[in-house]
């Protein structure tokens, strides 16, 4: 944030993205177990696929139904390289490169041929586009595994067997899986890091003056396709990376896990509800899709199991967590209906003169 | 006209199926205001947004500085030295005030000297300068459309009716500020429904009808002949004074 010159702006929005951001720094030692430890990580994932969709939709006011494609390919990628050269960092690094150069090409050339449209037809595009990947990746399975997806063994350092200090000071154990997680979060932190700097820097502003005005933008001089293109690319290559990191962290990349619709659409859910235009949103937005969608049914059943232990029957059927999905729902549209302009716009303090 | 910066020979455009200038033939000299007056409806705007390439002609040809520039694109024109200040008052609502100067000043960050001469005009803008400028009242946001456009030297400035709607003291601070415009030498192309203003600022005039040229001559000669005014654009200079 301070990095960016682009502070969060009003003090509980600060207070709200330092405890998300402190509590995901310290969640393998807060709370131990698979579980929130996957719940962490995902959270770190979506953070930064969320964010790299709102440079696009937020900034550029582009909308794009590809961008779960480009987090397939950051996934595919991994999995390729690792699974047919083996577990090195070496593979890694090459997986990675090749999914940042095929995404980067992909949104080049969806940029160029369809960016001149409207909008709508540009969104149209996308989907088509998305599908097909979609579509080819399961077809091509002596490449990708097909719908069973490829599982793929890491190099040693994050494996879960792996021990770097084993009852150390506190009792403490750092495993292959907390420096899985950790690579994952300071990978998102930095690479969020960055995005902050480019929304920030006179690029983001063109953005955000092509997304209000594209008329008098290209009347000032700036050139709207190169620069949509050109955020289409940042976009596609920073959900790749958030595709990388999540294969890494599940060591397995099938269509289910990386190119399936609904992802797109928890990526849309995710962004509504931060706030579109802030980058910040991503984090808050994550943090609590992601926290709900694991621990909503876990808290509804107390609920019940406490209400039905009280004699409220009645009540506690409200709370059978057999309907979580709908309560998700139901906090979704209270969500969009208290806060329209997301958490962070609704949070975030005008500039001060 | 030999010192022309800008000419626009036999100039038609088309906006869908609708013919809307018929043949614009004007000049704008180096150095001079020169005004474009007219009923609504007559072109006026559609001949700036013609000049600029937001609706390009179809028939004719634009000359500016030289070069021809009725196929060229938007940006390129911009960066030639055209900048425009369009009716609708289209600041950048979302960013601040110093975002919209700074995204106007292509040549990097605008000239402190320059700031302060536009604050000297402007200084509502110096005090609402880290504001976001969808926050302004109407003048401020006026003000700052044209600050924009003067945020860097530019060869030629086309204003489409910078008066419109506001109150009459920012009026005159608006028409003091283009005569200190004019007088450090740019060349403005003014469109304008007030007659005061233009009468005040304007050294040349051209009067379309229906999308052509239907006067062109020096503003002195027009501000002082009430028949032809009323031929022309309808109105009585009583009235307007």
């Amino acid at each position: 944030m301070i990095l960016s010159g682009n502070p969060p702006r009003g003090k509980l929005l600060t207070a709200l993205l330092v405890l998300v951001v402190v509590v995901l720094a310290l969640a393998p030692f807060l709370f131990p177990g698979s579980k929130p430890a996957n719940v962490a990580a995902k959270i770190c994932v979506f953070a930064l696929l969320v964010a790299s969709y709102d440079l696009l939709l937020g900034y550029a006011g582009i909308v794009s139904f590809a961008h779960t494609m480009f987090f397939g390919i950051g996934a595919y990628g991994i999995a390729i390289t690792l699974y047919a050269l083996g577990p090195s960092w070496g593979a890694i690094l090459l997986g990675l490169g090749a999914a940042i150069l095929v995404a980067a090409l992909f949104a080049l050339a969806i940029g160029l041929f369809s960016l001149r449209v409207q909008t709508i037809f540009f969104a149209m595009v996308t989907l088509a586009v998305a599908s097909a990947f979609a579509v080819l990746a399961s077809q091509l399975s002596w490449l990708t595994g097909g719908e069973d997806g490829r599982t793929f063994r890491v190099p040693e350092m994050l494996r879960p067997g792996f021990r770097l200090i084993e009852n150390g000071p506190f009792g403490i154990t750092i495993s292959g899986r907390t420096l899985s997680y950790y690579l994952v979060f300071c990978s998102v932190v930095v690479l969020f890091l960055v995005m902050l700097r480019i929304v920030e820097s006179p690029f983001g502003r063109v953005l955000q003056a092509i997304r209000e005005n594209p008329f008098r933008a290209e009347a000032l001089g700036y050139r709207i396709i190169y620069h949509r293109t050109l955020a289409n690319v940042l976009a596609a290559v920073f959900a790749a990376c958030a595709g990388a990191l999540n294969a890494l962290w599940l060591r397995y990349t099938g269509p289910d896990t990386s190119l399936s619709f609904n992802i797109m659409i928890d990526i849309l859910l995710i962004v509504v509800i931060g706030g579109m235009g802030t980058l910040y949103g991503a984090i808050i937005g994550a943090a609590l899709f992601v926290l709900a969608e694991n621990y909503l049914q876990t808290l509804m059943g107390a609920a019940f199991g406490a209400l039905n232990a009280s004699g409220a029957g009645f009540v506690a059927n409200f709370f059978n967590p057999d309907r979580w999905l709908l309560w998700l729902g139901i906090l979704f549209i209270l969500s969009v209906y208290f806060f329209p302009t997301g958490i962070v716009g609704k949070l975030r303090a005008e500039p001060k003169s | 006209m030999t010192d022309a910066l800008l000419t626009l020979s036999g100039v038609h455009t088309h906006i869908g199926r609708y013919h809307i200038l018929h043949g614009v033939d004007l000049a704008v000299p180096k150095g001079r205001t020169t005004m474009l007056l007219g009923r609504n409806g007559a072109g006026k705007t559609t001949t700036l947004r013609t000049i600029m390439g937001l609706w390009p002609a179809s028939q004719g040809s634009i000359h500016f500085d030289g070069a021809q520039i009725d196929k060229a694109a938007t940006p390129d024109i911009a960066t030639s030295g055209v900048a425009y200040v369009p009716e609708t008052m289209a600041i950048f609502s979302d960013l601040t005030v110093k975002e919209n100067l700074v995204l106007a000043a292509r040549a990097g960050a605008p000239d402190e000297k320059r700031l302060e001469w536009i604050f000297g005009f402007f200084p509502a803008l110096k005090k609402f300068w880290l504001s976001r400028a969808g926050t302004l009242s109407g003048g401020q946001k006026q003000m700052l459309s044209i600050a924009r456009a003067i945020v860097e030297e530019r060869k030629l400035l086309l204003i489409d009716e910078p008066t419109k709607g506001l109150a009459p003291a920012i009026v005159s601070a608006l028409i003091e500020c283009l005569r200190e415009i004019a007088r450090s030498g740019a060349t403005i192309l003014l469109v304008e429904q007030n007659f005061r203003v233009a009468q005040d600022v304007g050294d040349l005039v051209h009067v379309m009808d229906s999308g052509r040229i239907v006067h062109s001559g020096a503003m002195a000669d027009l501000a002082v002949d009430e028949s032809l005014q009323k031929r022309l654009l309808g109105l009585s200079l009583d009235s307007h004074q």
